[in-house]
């Protein structure tokens, strides 16, 4: 009878682990339904950036108030963490405070008195987010893409983490051997009084069930992440690592126009040869994306690496002017797209069945595509390296190439560069006539 | 003032079998719109002051293909971009020199994959570049203490990094150089970016180059610096439509040193 906690947490521990292990099965498997670019350049660069920008949250600090609190909760997350090896090896073993037996007292004492005052520092910042995103009403939380689950699923994670720090708070507050020891209560001793006159057995039971509501809650928080914005906290490493490394302006070149058009200029190409001997025929090559199949793999991370935070809607000229464009939302957009598409392959044993719904229309507009200055403000803003322009502009060529369908203002600028080699009617002959004129 | 300017072609000096230092690429804003052509004379007027081997491809010379590219035809971007290559690379160029951002960012990024790499310079890094060869010298007399916000272009500070070469040139005019409260890598766009220059906007509240003239004005400005025909054009615009023209120019970078320079 004596093992049947340790069974029991052994179960829950691998169940928790396991169904995570699973989602993020589906998770890489969707996110491979995206075009193969191979990316194995600049390594050193990668890291570097992925050191700066996720690790070292350099991005994050652009706004001080936001970054600095975003700092405590993430270091504090982080080292509170390390908590949990103790808790994991106790669960398994049937030990208590495995630390203790191994480390002398003073430095067990120094790391769980770090925890304790890491986890007021984590409560205070994220009742301060709380209060930013539900009192103060700041604008980039209030947009019309931030209502219903995203809204809530922002403050659903807020209260997780506020639930697990007082666990973490309550059960070294009611574990009388730890607070005898007088060592790394730091916080705690001031929370044990609350409990005073309850006797000791009722304690024991008290801090038995924050240490098992503890370990159960962070499971399903771990679990929560694939259903949630929050996945960050995992892909932002990924996608800082692969991130864009050359000039922001600089838009890749479509390999399959750049044989088209090399045949078009070669004098000695004949366009109506047969295709050479053992090349097989393949389909023409579709242009531009009109659903998250045609963006490439590094996208659709971007898309699941997205925490809604707003930057890039906020620095966005578009949005700040009124239009329906938010980048935000092109990712949210992508995002809830790719798991539709993922619970589509799930749901048919495999096989993608067409739903009759596509990236473009359904989700995102072309009155959006269209008022993009592809500026790269929010390429810039985005702290983890999203970027939300390269997908505005692949659907911008699926609208102009395959479906000619740009705005009739764009179409007489086409038309008068493939005419005159300028965007304007006006004559190349004419193209040195300022020279002239005084 | 002299308006005598001296524009070789390409086509020219190649009959003359030379080479100059490097390609004027004037873009079609500075072609063919009359306020951007003001810039393309200033630039030029230094380059003769300051005896730069030059030459412009005139009317070899056809659009870059960025407003193609941006409005999602990539056909039609890369045809230019082939064409252009293919002249550029018939008169061996080597350095490009540019007004226009969009010019610059398309010839120096998006034209090496298509087989045309170039040294590419935007004006204001070249007319630093001159600045420091002592090949030009700049006295601020007629903009000493003149408030100056300079509006960065998207595709020469994000797209490119370029951000202190046109403040350093403004600097040297012994003029006041404040800044907008968006600016370097958080500027505002004018609103042109994007091929949107050629079509109307969407629906919204306001009209982007709106927004970014009230952020240049709360600065009090004698003069919104530009380094960017189309920038220059909605900076304008918006100077207009705030009824301010009468006591806020709207200048070019290298309008600003001929005109400190009485070119």
């Amino acid at each position: 009878m004596e093992y049947i906690p340790q069974i029991l947490f052994s179960i829950i521990l691998i169940a928790g682990i396991g169904f995570f292990a699973q989602n993020v099965k589906k998770l890489s498997r969707n996110i491979k339904l995206g075009k193969d670019v191979k990316i194995n350049d600049n390594k050193k660069q990668r890291w570097t950036n992925m050191a700066k920008i996720a690790l070292g949250q350099t991005k994050m600090v652009v706004r001080p108030i936001a970054g600095f609190l975003h700092i405590i909760v993430y270091v504090g997350f982080i080292i509170i963490n390390i908590e949990v090896l103790e808790i994991v090896i106790d669960g398994v073993f049937g030990t208590h405070r495995i630390g203790l037996s191994v480390l002398p007292v003073s430095i067990y004492g120094f790391l769980i008195g770090t925890f304790e005052i890491l986890a007021v520092l984590v409560l205070i910042s994220v009742v301060v987010f709380w209060i930013r995103r539900n009192i103060i009403k700041i604008k980039r939380f209030l947009s019309a893409e931030m209502t219903g689950w995203p809204k809530n699923d922002g403050n659903i994670i807020l209260y997780f983490e506020v639930v697990l720090m007082c666990l973490f708070l309550i059960m070294n507050a009611t574990d009388t051997s730890f607070q005898s020891l007088a060592s790394g209560n730091i916080v705690s001793q001031f929370i044990t009084p609350l409990f005073s006159g309850l006797s000791e057995s009722t304690l024991h039971f008290i801090e038995q069930t924050a240490w098992w509501l503890h370990i159960v809650g962070i499971l399903i928080f771990l679990n929560y992440l694939y259903y949630s914005k929050h996945l960050h906290i995992l892909l932002a490493f990924p996608n800082t690592y692969f991130g864009k490394l050359t000039p922001k302006g600089q838009f890749k070149n479509l390999e399959a126009v750049t044989n088209e058009v090399k045949l078009m200029m070669d004098p000695d190409a004949d366009p109506f040869a047969a295709p050479a001997e053992g090349v097989e025929e393949t389909e023409p090559e579709k242009f531009g994306a009109s659903d998250v199949t045609d963006l490439n793999w590094v996208q659709l991370l971007n898309s699941y690496t997205c925490t809604e935070c707003g930057r890039c809607t906020s620095e966005c000229p578009a949005n700040q002017t009124g239009k329906k464009l938010s980048p935000r939302k092109i990712m949210m957009d992508t995002r809830d797209r790719l798991v539709e598409v993922g619970k589509n392959i799930d749901t048919n044993k495999g096989t993608f069945v067409p739903d009759g719904k596509q990236l473009l229309g359904d989700y995102i507009t072309n009155e959006e595509l269209w008022a993009c200055t592809s500026c790269n403000a929010c390429v810039q803003a985005c702290p983890v390296s999203i970027d939300p322009l390269s997908i505005i502009m692949d659907m911008r060529q699926y609208l102009v190439m395959e479906e000619s369908a740009a705005p009739p203002d764009l179409n007489n600028m086409m038309g008068n560069i493939e005419n005159n080699g300028a965007p304007w009617p006006f004559n190349q002959q004419d193209r040195l006539n300022w020279s002239n004129e005084s | 003032m002299s308006n005598e300017m001296n524009v070789p072609t390409m086509a020219s000096l190649f009959a003359e079998g030379k080479q100059p230092e490097v390609l004027f690429w004037v873009g079609c804003a500075g072609s063919f719109d009359d306020r951007a052509k003001k810039i393309t004379k200033a630039f030029v007027k230094i380059l003769n002051k300051a005896n730069v081997s030059f030459a412009v491809l005139g009317t070899e010379e056809s659009c870059t293909g960025d407003p193609a590219k941006r409005a999602g035809n990539e056909f039609l971007f890369q045809m230019q971009a082939v064409t252009n290559i293919e002249v550029l690379n018939a008169y061996e160029v080597k350095k490009v020199v540019t007004a226009c951002p969009h010019c610059f960012n398309t010839l120096k990024n998006e034209y090496p994959g298509l087989g045309g790499t170039y040294d590419v310079v935007h004006h204001t890094q070249f007319l630093k570049q001159l600045l420091e060869e002592g090949r030009i010298t700049m006295e601020g007399g007629k903009f000493k203490g003149k408030r100056i916000t300079f509006h960065d272009p998207c595709y020469l500070g994000r797209a490119n990094n370029v951000y202190e070469a046109p403040r350093d040139l403004i600097k040297k005019l012994d003029a006041e150089l404040v800044e907008m409260k968006s600016c370097k890598t958080r500027g505002l766009c004018c609103g042109a970016g994007g091929a949107q220059m050629f079509k109307e906007p969407e629906p919204g509240t306001k009209d982007v180059n709106i927004e970014r003239t009230e952020q240049a004005l709360e600065t009090k400005p004698d003069i919104i610096a530009a380094g960017c025909p189309f920038c220059n054009t909605m900076m304008t615009d918006g100077v207009k439509n705030k009824e301010k023209e009468d006591n806020i120019a709207v200048m070019d970078i290298a309008e600003l040193i001929a005109s400190a320079d009485d070119l």
